[in-house]
């Protein structure tokens, strides 16, 4: 019997993305920054020729009962995309309209609708990538070519009359400084952690004795929540500052850089020891046998067999830790250490909701980027192996 | 070419080889023939230093092995195993450079011998030149892992129970072949096995281990027809002897050359035993034998399966 939705992913998301355009406000319009808005829905929005944008989302909504052909996800994927992109044009438009007549302090905010809407109609583009069967590769580079319109109506200003982007206008300098920060601590922690991770992983590979009791001993620190370690490591920090002083004159103190980078490197030992052991550990010992049995040295082992095996896992590993090192640099905000996350709390201090946005989109913009990108690179050298 | 003279390993407190002494000669293929435990692993891998001798020496061309770096022996000496540990991330062409690489041949010659490697195996250059070691068969890695064994040139060959993983098709084709480049290229060969048909199919001489000593050494007909111990017979199989016997020998030494027989003829360089089981399938007691070539060659009677005429 032949089923009348065809695919029920993008019913669901259909019927979500419905209730949400219907139910909730799609931008909000408040006296000023500080205060909550009044919702207005995406109904009031669609003046004149806007009403064309209801075009890809009908085609989203004829697409779950077309047959399941790949011109069908074809058609969806390219709606998905195109409605994406008109659902973030069609906010910037009406903040714009709004901010002419309304009173120059006042802020048009993202609503609930516009977020729900931008998680559906992403994830029904995603769902018909996948269902294209294109190489993980090729979807990588479909979603750049979908964030790519965005990034321009931001480059174009098309945008400015956001909450979110008036934010961003009043605090650029601080803003850049932020990200910089933030990309340093990332950047600062990735280093201690491969010199110590990566021959620590190899140390415990040949030793099967230690290996469990360094695994406890990580594994623990991975259970520490992050704000607590961070706090731990003031008082002994600023003791060791204390009494040698030149490690003071280094920057060296009890809050700021030294303990952040200190703590993301402890909390991102696990996933590349983990991942160094694993790595080596896939390398199978017929291999080795064979390689030994030919003349090849223990450096030309390691080098010429064991690494090139093991590198797809040790490159996930550093996939996993830069990510997890992203967020967590967040909550080292707390102790000094500055970043997006300081932009983050100036927000929720203040309860300027917008600000709390700026500090934590570009967060989760760069972990969603990191990621794919090593993935993409785990993704090449695979191909090359297998 | 390698020499083992009153050679002792123990692991631990158990005694691998107990007083070992093997003699391989320049174009021997000896195989290393004994149930798991006698020690035939441990013999091979310490030719090669995998595993060092505790006690006794191990000369090559004239020398401890103790004197020569061990990368060097091994680079002299090839080397395949029975799970072949092929490079997975390496194409064909590149596992079999392995040892060329490291003894820094040109490329020119590396690339031609990998060529010539591959067509001695039976795998068409171009198609499988660049293919990676998991878009082939087991038979076809076992092909590549023997190919690289052979690369470097080595003078001596050795093989640990390379073909135990196969089956028994692709066995009998691989060991065919490596009978053929034994023949072809005199290669010294040293390899070990549990297979007894394996030993007999291939040795110049087949050396009878048990509990870390030699038990019997000899060619595959001294073995069977003189067994030195009733071990020996029991080990070689006692009912099946003869039938072994006859494995050994091909038609072509027995065929009556003047007489001629009726029915499909069958191709002389069969083995005696096959020619037994066709006389036994088509219920007949003479067979019309050919040559290489087609040609009528003669008739064998199936008593001369029981005797040779002279």
């Amino acid at each position: 019997m032949p089923r009348l939705i065809t695919n029920r992913v993008l019913g669901v998301l259909v019927v979500i993305g419905s209730s949400a355009a219907l139910g909730l406000a799609y931008l909000s319009l408040a006296p000023n920054r500080l205060v909550l808005g009044t919702g207005i829905p995406l109904a009031d929005l669609l003046h004149e020729w806007r009403k064309l944008i209801l075009l890809p989302a009908l085609l989203l909504c004829c697409g779950m009962f077309m047959p399941p052909t790949r011109r069908t996800h074809a058609a969806v994927a390219v709606a998905a995309s195109l409605l994406l992109v008109a659902l973030v044009w069609l906010a910037g438009d009406a903040a714009t309209r709004l901010s002419k007549v309304a009173p120059s302090i006042s802020r048009v905010s993202l609503g609930g609708g516009f977020w729900v809407l931008l998680a559906v109609t992403w994830l029904a583009a995603v769902d018909a990538l996948q269902r294209l069967g294109l190489s993980a590769a090729w979807r990588t580079v479909a979603a750049a070519a979908v964030i790519a319109p965005v990034m321009v109506l931001v480059a174009l200003g098309e945008l400015n009359q956001l909450s979110l982007l008036k934010e961003y206008a009043n605090r650029q300098d601080v803003f850049h400084g932020a990200l910089l920060r933030h990309l340093q601590i990332v950047g600062a922690t990735l280093v201690p952690t491969l010199v110590i991770g990566v021959p620590l992983g190899l140390a415990l590979f040949r030793s099967e004795r230690v290996a469990p009791a360094v695994f406890a001993v990580l594994n623990v620190i991975q259970t520490v929540p992050s704000i607590a370690l961070f706090g731990l490591l003031i008082a002994p920090l600023a003791l060791l500052a204390a009494t040698l002083p030149w490690l003071g004159e280094l920057g060296v103190s009890g809050i700021g850089l030294a303990p952040a980078i200190i703590a993301l490197t402890l909390y991102s030992l696990l996933p590349i020891v983990r991942s160094t052991v694993a790595g080596l550990g896939q390398v199978p010992r017929p291999v080795i046998e064979a390689a030994v049995g030919m003349g090849l040295t223990p450096r030309q082992i390691f080098w010429k067999v064991q690494t090139p095996i093991a590198l797809p896992l040790l490159l996930s590993g550093i996939r996993v830790t830069t990510v997890q090192a992203i967020g967590l640099t967040v909550v080292a905000a707390l102790i000094g250490a500055g970043g997006l996350g300081s932009i983050m709390f100036q927000g929720l201090l203040s309860s300027a909701l917008d600000l709390v946005l700026l500090g934590v989109l570009p967060v989760v913009a760069l972990a969603v980027t990191v990621d794919a990108a090593f993935r993409f690179l785990t993704l090449l050298l695979d191909r090359s192996q297998r | 070419m390698i020499e083992l003279q009153h050679v002792s390993k123990a692991f631990g407190a158990t005694k691998a080889i107990e007083d070992l002494s093997l003699t391989v000669q320049q174009g021997e293929f000896i195989v290393l023939i004994g149930s798991s435990g006698s020690g035939k692993s441990t013999a091979l891998k310490m030719m090669n230093r995998l595993l060092e001798h505790d006690s006794g020496r191990i000369l090559f061309a004239g020398d401890e092995i103790r004197t020569f770096r061990p990368e060097d022996i091994r680079r002299r000496m090839g080397y395949a195993i029975q799970s072949i540990g092929l490079f997975p991330h390496w194409t064909v062409e590149q596992n079999i450079a392995t040892v060329p690489e490291l003894l820094k041949w040109p490329g020119a010659r590396i690339r031609a011998r990998v060529t010539e490697l591959l067509e001695l195996l039976d795998l068409e250059p171009e198609l499988y030149r660049n293919r990676y070691p998991h878009q082939l068969s087991g038979g076809q890695q076992q092909r590549v892992g023997v190919a690289r064994a052979l690369a470097g040139d080595p003078e001596v060959l050795l093989m640990d129970e390379p073909f135990g993983a196969l089956d028994s098709l692709t066995r009998v084709a691989l060991q065919n072949e490596l009978a053929r480049i034994h023949r072809a290229s005199g290669k010294t060969i040293v390899l070990v096995t549990h297979d007894i048909d394996e030993a007999l199919r291939l040795a110049t001489r087949v050396v009878l281990l048990d509990l870390g000593r030699v038990v019997q050494s000899g060619t595959p007909m001294q073995i069977l027809a003189q067994p030195a111990s009733e071990f020996v017979t029991d080990f070689m199989g006692r009912s099946e002897v003869g039938i072994k016997l006859l494995g050994l020998e091909t038609v072509a030494g027995r065929v009556r050359r003047n007489e001629s027989a009726e029915g499909t003829p069958v191709a002389e360089n069969l083995t005696l035993r096959e020619a037994l089981s066709v006389f036994l399938a088509r219920q007949v007691d003479r067979l019309a034998i050919v040559d290489g070539a087609g040609r009528p060659a003669g008739c064998l009677h199936f008593s001369d399966l029981v005797k040779s005429r002279e």
